[in-house]
């Protein structure tokens, strides 16, 4: 019963910043600002769903995995560099347009050939 | 001998503790196969790896963690309240500069991810020589606040951590 209750609010919670998550890509004015809602409610709104199938599984007697807490920890680990990943061209794109970018220029997305990926800072 | 069997224990270590979960039950075959792929795959990558990072105080990693995990939580309150509460025109995005202190490579990686994790900040370009991480505010009326946060909050536990 309190099982039930508990998977219950953590659906609902995860469908819910999930919901935020479109929505901010909606309602927000630019693409820098739009990637922080898939970045954040996005994250929480799958972790929220993937604990309640952690909770649900076990309480109804139908065997305990892990699997869910490794998606958590694989998508917290993934979410930011597809963030960055995501910025990097924008910012890079916006200057091909000619539009106003980040102040400075010395950022790597904006170098003309950019470093290899495995480029390591001393 | 150990060190070259075995050049990066750590990971051998993760390798082995995520096959075993990501197998269905605890068997001995599911053991020796995780053995197996602990030990060979490190192998495998070395070349592509450097030294690895040094934790000087491992021990506070659990510490950073909690915070990082509340804080994490809270990102997602204070996103939603802009996302759906802010009228567009009090938004206020800004960019920021952050001058890193931080040398190696994995903890500008952590500090990094820590920021596009944490309420309303986005880092989104690391500078050429490496030495400043660019961060998007999503809704920041006084910069140098963020700026002061990210310092004190984040990259002075990190400086703990890596030394």
């Amino acid at each position: 019963m309190i099982g039930e209750i508990l998977v219950s609010l953590l659906l609902v919670l995860g469908g819910g910043f999930g919901l935020v998550g479109a929505w901010g890509l909606v309602r927000l004015p630019d693409a820098m600002s739009r990637l922080h809602a898939p970045t954040k409610s996005a994250t929480l709104g799958v972790g929220a769903v993937l604990l309640a199938s952690l909770i649900w599984f076990p309480s109804q007697g139908l065997g305990q995995d892990w699997h869910e807490l490794l998606i958590t920890l694989f998508l917290l680990l993934t979410a930011p560099v597809t963030g960055l990943m995501l910025a990097r061209a924008n910012i890079a794109s916006a200057r091909r347009r000619g539009e106003a970018g980040p102040p400075g220029g010395d950022w790597s997305a904006l170098a003309a050939d950019p470093p290899p990926a495995d480029d390591r800072q001393p | 001998m150990i060190r070259r069997l075995l050049p990066h224990p750590v990971l051998s270590l993760a390798l082995v503790a995520v096959w075993l979960l990501l197998s269905d039950g605890f068997g001995r075959g599911t053991l020796l196969l995780a053995l197996i792929v602990g030990l060979a795959l490190p192998l495998l990558v070395a070349p592509y790896l450097r030294g690895g990072a040094r934790l000087r105080r491992p021990w506070r990693v659990p510490a950073y963690l909690a915070v990082l995990g509340w804080d994490i939580l809270r990102a997602n309150f204070t996103v939603a309240r802009i996302v759906l509460f802010m009228p567009r025109r009090d938004l206020r995005p800004a960019w920021l500069r952050v001058p890193l202190d931080l040398h190696q490579p994995e903890a500008i990686t952590a500090l990094a991810a820590t920021i596009t994790l944490t309420p309303g900040t986005l880092s989104c370009d690391l500078s050429r020589d490496g030495r400043a991480l660019l961060v998007h505010c999503l809704h920041a009326p006084d910069p140098q606040a963020v700026l002061a946060e990210i310092k004190t909050r984040y990259e002075s536990r990190l400086q703990e951590i890596f030394g």
